[in-house]
This record gives C-alpha cells, sequence and structure tokens, in this order.
C-alpha cells in the first residue's frame, strides 16, 4: 500500500466505525424507551392490581372502586366495532384483491385507504361526533363503537387485500375452469387459503382499537355508573385512564394504572400473535 | 353445466352470451336454473364488495366535509383572522387557532429532528451492522414501540419522563443551552416538565418505529447486485449505505420521513398529557404550549357556546388538511420507489 495513502485509508476506517457503533447506540436507544415504559407500566399496574377492578364501578374521588363499568363498555364497543368493521373490510379488501379492470378506481381506493390508515382518530372521533352525536343530541355507545369500527376498517382493508393477493392465482383459475361462480371462488376457495392472514388483520384492528382514547372523548365519552345501554354514554378504560391520570387523588391514579396495565398486556399479546402469524404466512408463501 | 366464465371481469358479458339450443334449457328447466342463481349471486356479490370499497372513500370525504360544515361559523365569523390570531377567550368568545397551530408544529418539528437520525441509525444498523440472527428479534422489539397504545405514553410522560426531565435533564439544559447566543433563547425557562420539548422527545419515541421500519424495507429492496459491486471497490460499510443506498431509495425514505410527521401532527393523548394545555405563545421550548389535537381532546366537553364548540372542529378540520396534505405527499413518494419492496 502507499504509504501516503494509509492515513486516508485510517480515517475512512474510523468514520466507518464511528457509525456502526452510532447506529447500535440508535438501537440502545429506542429499546431503552421501550423498557422503561413497559416496566413502569408493569410494575404500576402490577401493584394496582386487585379482585375489585372487575365487580366494582368506577368510583368517586377519594374512595375505593373497580373498573368493572369501564371493562365492560370497552369489551362491548370494541367487539361491536369489529363487527361492523369486518365484514365491510372484508368485502372491500376482496374487491382491491380480486378486481383486475378499472385498475385507476381500484388505486384510489387502496391510496385513501392508506391514508386512512394513518390518519389522525381525533379526526374520525370529530366526524363521528358531528354526524352522530350532534344530531341525536347525546352521547352514545353507538357512536363509540362506530367511531371505532372506522379506525379498525382500513387495518382490515390493508390485510385482507394484502392476503388475497399472496393466494396464487392457480387456485383461481382451477375453481374458475370447473365452472364455479366468483363468489364461490372467493368465500369457498380465497377465504379458506387466506383465513389465518385475514383473522391477523381483525386482530391487528382490534389491537389499535382496545387503546384508542381521542375519539372516544366525542362519542361515547365517559359513565360513572353501571350501564349496558349502547344509546346513553358509555365508560370505557382508555377514557377512564384519561380523566383519572389527570386527576389528583391517588386513588383513581393507582386505578388508572391497573387499567393502563390491562390494555397494554391485551395489546401487546394480541399484536405479537398476529405477527407471527403473518411471519409464518410470508414464510410458506414464498 | 355450461361453463360460463364467471370472472368478475367478464361477467358484464353474460346477458350477451348467446343462449344454448332449446333442447338443453328444457334439460335445465326441470329444475331452478342454477346458472341464473350464479349470475345473480355474483352480481349481489359485486355490488357488496364494490360499495365496501367505495365506503372507504365517502368516509374520509365526509370526515373532512363534516369538519368543514361542523366549522363553518369559526371560518364565517372570524374569517382568516382564525389562522393568525392568537387569542383564545371563552368569555369573550374570541377565537383563534395560532397558538395551537403553532405547538402543533413546533412539537413535530423536535420529534422528527430527534426520530430521523436515530431511525436511520436503526435501519442502518439492523440492514447491515447487526449479525443475522439479532435481526429480526431487534426489530420487532423496535416495532412493539409502535404497538403500545399512546395513552401509555402519555400516562408514563406525565408520571415519570416529566419529573425525570424537571429534575435530570432542563436544568442542565438551562444552565448549558440557555445562555449561548441565537438559540439560546430557546433553552431558556423554568425547569417545569411539561412543555413543548418533553412533548417533542416524547413524540419522537412514537414515530421512531414507523420510520424506522419503513427505512429497513427500503433498505432491503436495494438490488444485492448494487451493493457488491460498491463493496469489492473497496467501499466501507458506512460508504455503501451513504452513497449507493440511500442515494437509491432517497424518495422512499422522505416518503417514511413524512408517514412518521404525519403521525407526529396528529397524535393526541400523549401530548394531553405532557404539553400542558397553555395557550400561550413563547419562544422557550421549555414552558407549556398547547397543539391542536390536545386543545381539541381537552375542551371539547368544555365549550359551553356554538362558537366554542365549532372553533374546535374547526381547528380539526385545519389538522384534517395539514395531515391529508402531509400523507399524500407520503404515499406518492412511497409508492414511486417501493411498490415493490415496501410496506408501510
Amino acid at each position: 500500500m502507499n504509504p501516503a495513502l494509509r492515513p486516508y485509508f485510517l480515517r475512512r476506517k474510523i468514520f466507518d466505525r464511528a457509525a456502526k457503533l452510532l447506529s447500535l447506540g440508535a438501537v440502545v436507544f429506542a429499546l431503552f424507551w421501550l423498557i422503561w415504559i413497559l416496566g413502569v407500566t408493569l410494575a404500576h399496574g402490577l401493584m394496582a392490581l386487585k379482585p375489585s377492578l372487575l365487580n366494582q364501578m368506577t368510583p368517586p374521588p377519594g374512595e375505593d372502586g373497580g373498573l368493572a363499568n369501564a371493562l365492560f363498555g370497552s369489551l362491548s364497543m370494541s367487539f361491536l366495532a369489529i363487527l361492523i368493521a369486518a365484514p365491510i373490510g372484508i368485502a372491500a379488501g376482496t374487491y382491491l384483491a380480486e378486481t383486475s379492470r378499472r385498475r385507476l378506481w381500484c388505486e384510489t381506493v387502496r391510496f385513501v385507504n392508506d391514508i386512512l390508515l394513518s390518519a389522525p382518530s381525533i379526526i374520525l372521533g370529530l366526524f363521528v361526533y358531528t354526524l352522530l352525536v350532534r344530531p341525536f343530541g347525546h352521547f352514545s355507545g353507538w357512536a363509540g363503537a362506530i367511531a371505532l369500527a372506522l379506525i379498525a376498517l382500513p387495518v382490515i382493508v390493508r390485510t385482507t387485500d394484502e392476503m388475497l393477493r399472496l393466494v396464487p392465482d392457480a387456485m383461481r383459475e382451477a375453481a374458475l375452469s370447473l365452472g364455479i361462480p366468483q363468489w364461490k371462488l372467493t368465500t369457498h376457495v380465497l377465504y379458506r387459503a387466506a383465513l389465518p392472514g385475514i383473522v391477523t388483520g381483525v386482530m391487528l384492528a382490534l389491537a389499535r382499537i382496545s387503546g384508542e382514547t381521542a375519539p372516544l372523548l366525542f362519542t361515547a365519552l365517559n359513565n360513572q355508573y353501571w350501564s349496558m345501554d349502547l344509546g346513553a354514554p358509555l365508560a370505557s378504560v382508555p377514557v377512564v385512564i384519561f380523566q383519572y391520570a389527570m386527576s389528583p387523588y391517588e386513588e383513581w391514579h393507582a386505578l388508572a394504572w391497573a387499567g393502563a396495565f390491562v390494555i397494554t398486556l391485551l395489546v401487546l399479546v394480541l399484536s405479537l400473535i398476529a405477527r407471527a402469524v403473518v411471519a409464518k404466512n410470508r414464510v410458506s408463501n414464498e | 353445466m355450461r361453463g360460463t366464465p364467471h370472472l368478475i371481469i367478464v361477467s358484464s358479458n353474460i346477458k350477451t352470451i348467446a343462449r344454448p339450443a332449446l333442447a338443453e334449457e328444457k334439460y335445465h328447466s326441470k329444475k331452478p336454473d342454477r346458472s341464473q342463481f350464479d349470475a345473480r349471486a355474483d352480481r349481489i356479490f359485486r355490488w357488496f364488495v364494490a360499495g365496501a370499497a367505495t365506503l372507504v372513500l365517502v368516509v374520509l370525504a365526509a370526515s373532512g366535509v363534516s369538519m368543514l360544515w361542523g366549522g363553518r361559523l369559526a371560518f364565517e365569523t372570524f374569517g382568516w383572522h382564525f389562522l393568525f390570531s392568537s387569542d383564545w377567550d371563552a368569555v369573550n368568545k374570541n377565537f383563534g387557532a395560532f397558538v395551537p397551530v403553532y405547538g402543533t408544529l413546533v412539537s413535530a418539528t423536535i420529534a422528527m429532528l430527534v426520530a430521523v437520525p436515530v431511525s436511520f441509525g436503526i435501519a442502518f444498523f439492523l440492514t447491515e451492522v447487526a449479525p443475522y440472527w439479532l435481526r429480526t428479534p431487534v426489530a420487532a422489539a423496535v416495532e412493539l414501540l409502535a404497538g403500545v397504545p399512546s395513552i401509555i405514553y402519555g400516562m408514563w410522560g406525565l408520571f415519570v419522563f416529566v419529573p425525570f426531565m424537571a429534575d435530570n435533564v432542563l436544568p442542565w439544559v438551562n444552565e448549558n443551552l440557555g445562555e449561548l447566543p441565537w438559540i439560546g433563547a430557546l433553552f431558556q425557562g423554568p425547569p417545569l416538565g411539561i412543555g413543548m420539548l418533553t412533548a417533542g422527545i416524547v413524540l419522537a419515541i412514537m414515530v421512531i418505529p414507523f420510520i424506522s421500519s419503513i427505512m429497513r424495507d427500503v433498505f432491503l429492496s436495494v438490488p444485492r447486485g448494487l451493493k457488491e459491486s460498491a463493496y469489492s471497490l473497496g467501499a466501507t460499510t458506512w460508504e455503501v449505505v451513504w452513497d449507493i443506498v440511500l442515494p437509491y431509495t432517497r424518495t422512499a425514505v422522505v416518503g417514511g420521513i413524512f408517514l412518521g410527521l404525519g403521525r407526529a401532527l396528529g397524535e393526541t393523548m400523549a401530548v394531553t398529557f405532557v404539553l400542558g394545555n397553555a395557550h400561550q405563545l413563547s419562544a422557550s421550548l421549555l414552558m407549556p404550549g398547547n397543539s391542536i389535537a390536545a386543545t381539541i381532546a381537552n375542551e371539547f366537553t368544555e365549550a359551553d357556546s356554538d362558537i366554542y364548540l365549532s372553533s374546535l372542529v374547526a381547528l380539526g378540520f385545519l389538522l384534517f388538511v395539514v395531515t391529508f396534505v402531509v400523507l399524500v405527499i407520503a404515499r406518492l413518494m412511497l409508492r414511486s420507489t417501493a411498490a415493490e419492496g415496501g410496506r408501510a
């Protein structure tokens, strides 16, 4: 090697090492927050867990209570939201994946769906407010469920679309050559082949909406008492967390941490399962 | 059974296909005509899926229109003044969007300043530096950050991060950066903990997983031969990424950054907890402020007059327009290069 060039090579090498070290630092930086946030939530949440969470209502300040009404509200609204969003989302995803004409139209829908996917949820909450709360004059569980459904919809559309397009064309051609009509091909062959992927999409959507707070503030609001009436304001865990964490009372803070623990656990388990299914599907299809 | 082709693309032609011979017709008429049933079922099915797809468009358009409609009272009353006025006075019913808009832009800017280099570092590490066995678990762990609900970030921010900033970080910032010329004014102020800087950092943590996963995906889409030719000429890993990979994926990388920006602009709950909900303009990043989303979330249930409520919805419309533009740019840029390799 030309000795005159040695410092030049050395400099490039040092620069390279420094960049690699910094990239490691970036990863450590991100994981540091992850561990900190999850650790704090777990520690506070575990301390606040108690059986009365499940059978007592959210208390007034200074008293002991539970999250029963909020848990019920969250469960029923999320369930309803999925019940609304899943059929529509799967149908829309099917349209995108299985239509070969009108390419421009499909691309537009796909594009808009992608935008909806990352649009702020507070906007959809405001939309449902002007659509369903203002005209009827009161907040309701139905409005909350529909707001959540609108957030779940693009997630389901996207995964259904992607998963159906992973189904080999040979399967479609084989079915069509037997004279099977399109609707039967879709429901009996394609859905069966893409089922794990579609279920994953629904689970991801559920994970996304079970932590949503902002849209519920404008739609379902909150309810301190036990209520099974979806036509009335309905409590939900995230909104209770918001209200209680912002308050000055210690008992409320403990309940908020317990709620945070439950939600985080649910969301992380759902998304981990979904990830595992997707990873398995990717491998088997490639 | 007749071999009528039943693809969606051709089934609109079913009616024009010549009817089969009469004898066959008779044979089929003994049982319910299956092909007719199938054709009808197909038509219903097609209408159903097409309708569902159209609904996606309708939702986006309707939410924009409904907010414009809901905010019309504020827009009519205040006109262009609404955008540039920093008043927010519920008693005298005088509202302007400048403080929340400013807060949204500043906190998102801080978030991007932190998140973009870190995300690039993560993507660099995951595509070139880390040993193979480490890549998948680390990528999964970083993406877990995206799964944590924003209300959890908010709670952690309020109870843990804000006191930490107030006790350990901000006094140092105030002492060491507050005296600098030019940018010193940004870092002067009491160490309250809540404020723009804290909110920006929390936002950065929230968008890092989105930006880094897109960057990683598009880095992986670079043709192997391109990188290998650079390596064979003696380039270091850093030179390959900076001079080959990054220029090749430039558009998609910017798209990914814009996607993260869209998230940061519209993020609500986490910011509501740590921004302080104060309608005041201050040069310092250590002072509390407000953002569009946080203002709406905080004050929506308190809005006692029509013009107050309308102003909040009008704020929502501004947020809608800004995020819509940002997200459209993001998707267009991602589309152009990452069509085959990138997923977002």
